[in-house]
């Protein structure tokens, strides 16, 4: 491969690939076959992390940026004066190749903008897998993209080769996407979803009974949505999301802070701030909903369609419903344990394993590394010593915020300072 | 007054050797010991030292003991902790171990109890590392189309790390070498072995001299170097984050922060 052409086009279409945050490179169980390259078992592995903090596991790539569709959101939309490239299918293969030998990456992470139609498009996705998996004997990581009205036919040889697949629904709202993509339609997205579910459904029916039905996108699916570009609620994102996880089995759903890259006015202007501290309670939220038993509504609903800023909406949660506090740490069960604030589930399940030893108090608690600034006023220990006030809520959100210091306070006080 | 005189263990700084201590320890009911390893003695004024001949089966009687009072996760983190080389960590594993034996029950899940919870710690801060290694291993092709990387971890992580680079790199000869312990792990294609390499006087572990490195080499590090830079959104920057999650230490050797 000319060193320089592919050189030039790698800077353009990682570039171009970047908006996308999925990185996990989890959840599979391809072992390493007949002495080959690669193993996409167990963990996921971030090779690194860029300037913004983000896990580097995958060559993040579109195969081209060339597109057809005029999505206002998108970077690569046809109308956007960039440059445009696009990688030959061996080229990607060479990269994968050479950049997972060098312990690099997990793996490869390819998109691609729609071009002629999607299921030419998708056809040239899934080459490149197959390439890699029948001629290269390559058994690290791939995700591939499902491009949006690609065939039922195309996604089945999709799953065979790739661990995960996902197709971004990226507006949460029809009404959003209607605005600022109005040559999609939500049905476009469903469909290959829906057809790389229920072949997962059926590859899981089939392994039962026939040991050797090869595998099936076995690390799943995932899906993105863009926040704050069409100005939803944080209610509309989280139940969108939850329909998400419960109709279509999702693995993940990332949430992408909206990064102004165009001056079109239905969109926040270039310069706007990235909404990174929502982004993060979204985040949050998404977490009590998939491993602390939280059930969407309890967190936003009509009363509460926004998560607060300044505090996690677990803490949130917990000050809006007081009745269930304090919790006894040696008595309440897993899931009562998960709802007090700043309790993880590691600690969680610390505290479940410790006492059954003894009676745990203060100390241990402090010693196994829960958030007991927040903690203390929601529990009760083996201690005469706990919170006697009844407290309100607003009372005790105030308490709190005075006695700890965010990480995002500039963007919660955005007072001005005279003097910087 | 009765005067415990300390003994002190001299071993062979082996995960065999300090369980053949072990050994030694309940077989002689030692009551107050410490631990030296052989490369490292230091003369002490008062009681008695002696040199443990590591012995393979004594090591494996300790060690089926151990794993008979504890699930594999356990057992494995006393080995992890081990590792972790800090000083005095075999006493704290002689408290572990004279708890775990001594008790009915497995003790391992007691987060309450100080010496559990502090050997679970270091083992995790050694499993972090181990992580960390396989994460961090830069592999750059040499002329005789071997993938080198070498490394300076903060704990002896290698013998933990092996298997993983095995599976994982079938296909390919490599080696990576510890500069910190002298030591390294090869593959051949058909198996691991530890070596010990002499590098040339001029050898800059942090550049690739085309002297020992193929031409190919610099030309993917550069577009390793190219997406790493293509990669991060300038908007979102957060250099906090950053070197949370790749401590400066490690930049060293990793090309992507060598630009």
């Amino acid at each position: 491969m000319s060193f320089e052409r592919t050189q030039e086009k790698l800077k353009i279409l990682a570039d171009a690939a970047k908006y996308d945050v999925s990185c996990s490179s989890s959840g599979s169980n391809r072992n390493n076959t007949n002495k080959g390259l690669g193993d996409a078992t167990g963990m996921g592995i971030c090779h690194s992390y860029t300037e913004d903090g983000r896990c580097v596991s995958l060559l993040k790539i579109l195969l081209t940026n060339h597109c057809i569709f005029d999505c206002a959101y998108c970077v690569t939309r046809k109308s956007n004066d960039i440059k445009r490239a696009a990688f030959q299918v061996q080229e990607v293969v060479d990269l994968t190749i050479n950049f997972y030998r060098r312990n690099y990456i997990e793996g490869l992470f390819l998109s691609s903008g729609i071009f002629k139609s999607a299921d030419y498009t998708m056809e040239r996705l899934v080459a490149v897998a197959k390439k890699l998996r029948l001629e290269e004997n390559f058994n690290g990581y791939i995700h591939l993209k499902s491009i949006p009205g690609a065939s039922d036919e195309l996604m089945k040889e999709a799953g065979l080769y790739a661990d995960r697949l996902s197709v971004n629904i990226e507006i949460p709202t029809k009404e959003g996407l209607k605005l600022l993509a109005p040559e999609k339609n939500r049905e476009d997205f469903l469909k290959p979803m829906l057809k790389v579910k229920n072949e997962i459904i059926q590859y899981k029916s089939e392994k039962h009974i026939i040991k050797s039905t090869p595998k099936y996108a076995p690390a799943g699916q995932s899906t993105q949505m863009i926040i704050g570009a069409s100005g939803e609620t944080d209610q509309q994102i989280m139940w969108t999301s939850n329909y998400f996880y419960e109709k279509f089995n999702l693995k993940r759903v990332y949430y992408s802070g909206y990064i102004p890259i165009s001056y079109d006015s239905r969109l926040p202007q270039i310069g706007t701030d990235v909404p990174m501290l929502r982004e993060n309670r979204l985040y949050q939220t998404d977490w009590l909903m998939r491993f602390y038993g939280f059930k969407v509504h309890e967190i936003v609903n009509n009363e509460h369609q926004n998560l607060d800023l300044d505090v996690d909406p677990k803490l949130g949660w917990a000050l809006r419903n007081m009745e269930h506090f304090p919790v006894d740490v040696n008595k309440a069960d897993q899931l009562m344990l998960a709802r007090i604030p700043g309790l993880g589930m590691k600690s969680v399940g610390k505290i479940i394993q410790a006492r059954k030893f003894r009676k745990l108090n203060w100390e241990h608690l402090k010693r196994m590394g829960v958030a007991l600034n927040r903690a203390k006023y929601f529990l009760v220990c083996d201690s005469r010593d706990f919170e006697r006030r009844d407290l309100t809520g607003p009372q005790l959100k105030s308490i709190i915020l005075q006695n700890s210091t965010s990480k995002y306070q500039k963007i919660l006080s955005p007072q001005l300072n005279l003097f910087e | 007054m009765l005067i415990t005189e300390e003994h002190t263990l001299i071993y062979d700084a082996t995960f065999d050797g300090f369980l053949t201590c072990i050994f030694h320890i309940y077989e002689l009911r030692l009551q107050s010991v410490s631990f030296q390893k052989s490369d490292n003695v230091q003369e002490s004024l008062f009681g008695s030292s002696t040199e443990i001949v590591t012995d393979l089966q004594k090591a494996d009687r300790v060690w089926k003991g151990l794993k008979q009072k504890s699930t594999a996760i356990g057992s494995l983190r006393l080995y992890y902790a081990f590792l972790s080389e800090q000083v005095h960590v075999e006493s704290l594993l002689l408290v572990y171990i004279q708890q775990a034996l001594r008790s009915k029950v497995s003790i391992e899940s007691d987060f309450s109890n100080a010496i559990v919870l502090k050997i679970s710690q270091i083992a995790k801060s050694v499993g972090r590392e181990k992580h960390r290694m396989e994460a961090f291993v830069r592999f750059k092709l040499t002329k005789d189309h071997v993938y080198f990387a070498n490394i300076e971890p903060d704990f002896d992580v290698l013998p933990l790390i092996s298997n993983h680079f095995e599976k994982r790199y079938a296909d390919q000869k490599w080696i990576i070498y510890d500069l910190k312990r002298h030591y390294g792990l090869f593959y051949d294609l058909n198996k691991v072995d530890i070596i010990y390499l002499t590098l040339p006087e001029n050898f800059d572990a942090t550049k690739t001299s085309i002297d020992y490195f193929a031409v190919e080499e610099l030309e993917f590090q550069t577009l390793w170097q190219d997406y790493f830079e293509s990669t991060n959104i300038p908007s979102r920057k957060n250099i906090k984050l950053h070197v949370q999650h790749v401590p400066k230490r490690y930049w060293k050797y990793l090309s992507e922060k060598l630009r």
